[in-house]
């Protein structure tokens, strides 16, 4: 096949080639490039020209070199192995390139994404005789002590199992044979999937349940549920990673994958120097273990970095479909989306809106679309969820940004980050007024079932103060604070709690960063509770100064740093807050 | 071997168009010779065929299409590298302007260096002592970090890098240290400045300069940053040593870039930059940092000044989304005539977490720039509130806190150019200002910081 090759670049434009003698080329499959043999993808086809986007620098090519295609999609490969990696956009284990070629990132590498030498304990959950189909568990293997890995049926493939059995394989071994409609199919661990294509389901269901992140103000103001989409834009510097960090660490998924996509190359060194000490809360293992990177830093190969975002949904939907609940964070989209409009403007396509081509919008949609909570394949109507997080960069913070617009259509939490607060080192800066999530009424009924009945009560009064301070504050600029009520004096000292006591919230403190839903619920009802009895008290006449000073609050400001084990220490708060009340009201 | 071509058939701006050519690679280097004899270097931008788009750093002007040649190298533009670098001042393309002798490297390096694979780095976490209290005590720098300073016009932005590089030391440490310096279209006088002040301090033994200047070649700037990052690559990572790495001014480089991309025709971005700037100036920040297994570093400190003093301007944005950090300074500090002014709420250091606190700084240094913030937006949001209803509107307490803001910026922020503030000095000023207001407020600090140190600030 190779000799009949007459494909030969005709144009080197930074990231983009055109080649010429491509009458075999397909669109979006993969090639070789020039004689370092770069890897890229066919992304536009005119008569017997293509051009090519190319993963990886292109200084060195020149017309007249040779392309190869590999007839094949850009794919990943899948199997147990992935779990703890680090890899670059296309899939290239980071780890091992820096083995083989040291500190800096050379060219023309290729290396296999899961180990083909590494023997796993294959345990068979199905027999000789069992008829199965594509996305039925064949058996399971002991990925990482956090990850048993399930080895599904390939799609495509249907029938009756004549050969399984429990020994230790390699990837690429046979671990069973299927008698199907077409003869007898051998199964390996070790599978491939193009990554622009979604990963089949039976179908999607609407989410129902919280994705607990730890973070006060997205669970109990802004929640996200399993299976959902959100997104976080803000200026530089407002805390997206740090936020996105957080909930890779903390968040009640059982499958992690983390882009780095056109971001720094610290943060994601961060990830791997932090995640291996991070003891996951429920089974004390380290956090690596159920984490998988995919870092395609800002000085990275740009074309590598549109794919890089396909690479990490795609393993997230492979993790999914065995059944888990995986949550995907994208940091940051606005870099996959500039990648995108580097190379549409290098094939000359008509710009759009701020220069992004016109498909912007549809690319952003069929991303966040990949997401859900869904039936798997498979004739165990086993459930998985995929949570789909992005962060967004706009210029200057401004929220009219194609990305940001095109992204608000599709998502259905919005975190708004705002640099006013984060100067104010109010953390995480997310704007309470302006944020939304939809998922509010999908997840009550979970959270009065398992937390407290009066949950979605709370959250409202909370919401609605908070709302009330905001006109309030209009009114104390304009003519000072004689002009308000005590009554409402009292309400801008709650919703001061609320801000400062609640929503605010240290990543960086070894108590604060985590807050399990239940301390949530108790944290919420003490400040309430504390507004209530005050309210109660000005009724009953008490002055507001002796309101505003009260001791308890002292104990208040420093709930945060209450630990699981003391959490009969909200009870005494609340009773302090009972006996210092009934004082006053009494005196 | 090289092949000469006499078919330039196109200039436009910093651009040329040479047709009929073969064998041309992408990024490659061309010289170009005049005329007159005289040479200059290209870059190929891109190539079509038998036709090569080629930039010229040192711009057109006297080209003319019959009679100029263009040789293609090869290769891409490398800078010849050797320890006897140090000491020496080049123009921004490499070429030596002190009238030394010229330099035998060691070996050449391609001056765009590679990406550092991220499973190499090695998170930077060691303080560095600047003896600038609004940096050392507020926004922390720390050995790898990359943290610009947006200036603006006419304020003191030389003063404070030259500051920094002289004050600048990892505490309990004697380490091999150097200083490379990048001026790409600074005026004469600011790049004489820190000759001057290196010459003064005797550091321009340990320093590499490449000077770019105002009236110097504009595109010559896209390539000025990096000769300097090559070389701060090669003294870091393979001589062992720390080094920072001031580039000023990164406005010019922009402006160069926008140049190039205007003179191409491409589908300009947001107030005429090129969409690709944010990846472009990607390619010089994220060279800052530390490797495993290599004792050096590199720590960078850009400069730009910001159009108009808007942060949100494509350059100030672009690099704020890149490095790690920003120190911003602001114009009515500047006025009120407090130096360095250095306005500390827009400013951050994300590397400060990890660079902070106990066997690094103090123990409650965390704590006490939190408290400092916060009490200082408090005091000068409560300015601001008595500038619209009045002194009279402000509560007792919010008094205080005004008061607090002013001698926060009076007394911490403000200091000599030649004062070297250790860290605990820092620290103990930060203490003092807290004893301003009741202790019951202090409630972003733990109670045994504020038993142990508040009780020595009262005495
Ligand atoms: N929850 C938090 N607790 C404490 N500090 C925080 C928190 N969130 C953000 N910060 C502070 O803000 C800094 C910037 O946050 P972060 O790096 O997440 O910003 P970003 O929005 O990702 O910026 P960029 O767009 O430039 O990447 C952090 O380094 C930290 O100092
Ligand atoms: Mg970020």
């Amino acid at each position: 096949m190779k000799k009949e090759s007459k494909a030969k670049i005709i144009k080197v434009s930074g990231p983009l080639v055109v080649a010429e003698g491509m009458e075999k080329a397909r669109m979006y499959d993969m090639v070789r490039v020039g004689r370092m043999g770069l890897i890229g993808e066919i992304i536009e086809i005119k008569e017997d020209k293509a051009s090519i986007q190319v993963y990886e620098e292109t200084s060195g090519l020149g017309p007249g070199e040779p392309v190869e295609t590999t007839m094949a999609p850009l794919s990943v490969e899948l199997g147990p192995g992935l779990m703890g990696g680090i890899y670059d956009g296309i899939q290239r284990p980071l780890d091992i390139i820096r083995d083989k070629t040291g500190s800096y990132i050379t060219r023309g590498i290729t290396l296999p994404a899961v180990n083909r030498r590494k023997k796993w304990d294959f345990v068979p959950l199905v027999k000789k005789g069992d008829e199965v189909r594509a996305g039925d568990i064949l058996g399971t293997v002991q990925e990482t002590p956090l990850v048993i890995h399930k080895v599904l049926v390939p799609s495509g493939i249907e029938g009756e199992i004549r050969v399984i059995k429990k020994e230790k394989f390699t990837v690429t071994q046979t671990i069973a044979k299927v008698r199907t409609a077409s003869g007898l199919k051998e199964i390996r661990m070790l599978q491939k999937w193009p990554v622009r294509m979604e990963r089949m389901v039976q179908k999607k269901l609407p989410p129902e349940v919280p994705l607990v992140t730890g973070q006060r103000v997205i669970d109990t103001f802004f929640p996200v549920a399993k299976g959902g989409t959100a997104c976080i834009p803000g200026p530089f510097g407002s805390g997206k990673t740090v936020i996105l960090h957080c909930i890779a660490a903390w968040a009640d998924a059982d499958i992690i994958v983390y882009i780095g996509c056109g971001e720094r190359g610290n943060e994601m060194t961060d990830v791997l120097l932090e995640f291996p000490k991070l003891k996951d809360p429920k089974t004390g293992r380290p956090l690596i273990e159920r984490t998988i990177m995919i870092a395609n830093t800002s000085n990275m190969p740009v074309a590598a970095r549109e794919a890089s975002i396909y690479t990490g949904i795609t393993i997230a939907e492979y993790y999914r479909d065995m059944g888990y609940n995986v949550a995907v964070m994208a940091d940051s989209t606005s870099r996959w989306a500039e990648a995108l409009r580097e190379i549409s403007g290098r094939l000359e396509e008509m710009p759009g809106e701020e220069g992004y081509p016109a498909y912007l919008g549809t690319r952003i949609a069929e991303f966040y679309e990949r997401a859900g909570r869904v039936i798997c394949q498979g004739t165990k109507n086993r459930e998985g969820t995929l949570t789909v997080m992005g962060a967004v960069s706009p210029p200057g913070g401004d929220l009219s940004d194609p990305v940001v617009q095109a992204t608000l259509r599709t998502v259905k939490v919005f975190w708004a980050l705002e640099d006013r607060l984060a100067y104010m080192r109010h953390f995480p800066a997310i704007n309470w007024l302006n944020s939304y999530s939809l998922y509010l009424d999908n997840i009550e009924a979970f959270l009065s079932k398992e937390i407290a009945s009066d949950w979605m009560k709370l959250r409202n009064i909370a919401m609605a103060i908070l709302q009330e301070e905001d006109s309030l504050q209009e009114i104390v600029r304009l003519v000072g604070k004689e002009a308000i009520s005590p009554g409402e004096q009292l309400v801008l000292e709650t919703s001061k709690s609320i801000r400062e006591d609640y929503l605010m919230q240290d990543a960086f403190h070894e108590v604060d960063v985590y807050a399990p839903l239940e301390k949530q619920y108790q944290m919420l009802k003490v400040i309430l509770e504390l507004h209530r009895s005050s309210k109660h008290a000005l009724e009953k006449e008490v002055p507001l100064e002796k309101l505003l000073t009260l001791k308890v609050k002292e104990k208040i400001a420093r709930m945060k740093y209450i630990e699981k084990k003391d959490m009969s220490e909200f009870n005494s708060i609340e009773r302090e807050i009972k006996r210092e009340i009934d004082n006053l009201i009494a005196k | 071997m090289v092949k000469e071509y006499l078919t330039i058939s196109h200039i436009a701006g910093p651009l040329i168009l040479v047709e009929e050519t073969s064998g041309i690679k992408y990024g490659e280097i061309a010289e170009i010779e005049l005329a007159t004899k005289e040479v200059r270097r290209g870059k190929v931008l891109e190539v079509t065929g038998d036709k090569a788009l080629v930039q010229l750093f040192e711009g057109t002007t006297g080209l003319n299409v019959y009679q100029s040649r263009v040789r293609f190298l090869g290769k891409g533009i490398e800078l010849g590298v050797s320890l006897d670098l140090l000491g020496r001042i080049f123009d921004g393309l490499g070429r030596p302007i002190d009238g030394g002798p010229k330099i035998i490297p060691e070996k050449r390096i391609d001056i765009n260096g590679n990406p550092i694979n991220p499973t190499a780095r090695n998170y930077p976490t060691e303080f560095i002592q600047t003896g600038i209290s609004a940096i050392d005590g507020m926004n922390t720098l720390v050995r790898g970090q990359k943290l610009p300073i947006f200036s603006g016009a006419g304020l003191p932005h030389p003063q404070i890098a030259a500051q920094i590089a002289r004050q600048a030391r990892v505490l309990g440490k004697e380490e091999k240290f150097a200083v490379v310096f990048a001026a790409m279209g600074i005026t004469f006088e600011e790049a004489n400045y820190f000759i001057t002040d290196f010459r003064r301090t005797g550091a321009i033994e340990k320093a590499v300069l490449f000077v770019n200047l105002a009236d110097d070649p504009a595109i010559e700037r896209i390539a000025t940053p990096r000769m300097a990052l090559t070389t701060a690559e090669y003294l870091a990572f393979e001589k062992d040593m720390h080094v920072l790495v001031i580039l000023t001014d990164m406005t010019n480089y922009a402006n160069a870039l926008r140049e190039i991309s205007a003179a191409r025709k491409e589908v300009p971005g947001r107030r005429g930059y090129p969409g690709y700037m944010y990846t472009d100036l990607s390619t010089i920040y994220e060279r800052a940092g530390r490797i495993k297994g290599k004792a050096g570093s590199i720590t960078q400190i850009p400069i730009l000044t910001m159009p108009e003093d808007d942060k949100t301007h494509p350059i100030p944005d672009l690099t704020g989304y890149i490095t790690e950090g920003q120190i911003i300074l602001s114009r009515p500090l500047h006025r009120k005539g407090i130096y360095p002014p250095i306005d500390v709420l827009p400013s951050l250091s994300r590397l400060k977490e990890k660079g902070v606190g106990k066997d690094k700084t103090r123990e409650d240094h965390g704590d006490v720039t939190n408290q400092l913030f916060a009490c200082y937006a408090r005091g000068k949001e409560a300015k601001e509130l008595a500038i619209i209803l009045g002194e009279a509107a402000l509560t007792e307490l919010d008094k205080l806190y005004a008061k607090l803001s002013d001698k926060f910026e009076e007394e911490f922020i403000a200091q000599g150019e030649e004062e070297n503030r250790s860290i605990e000095e820092t620290l103990d000023l930060g203490w003092k200002l807290l004893t301003m207001i009741p202790t019951s407020d202090l409630k972003r600090i733990r109670d045994e910081y504020i038993e142990k140190y508040l009780k020595q600030s009262n005495q």
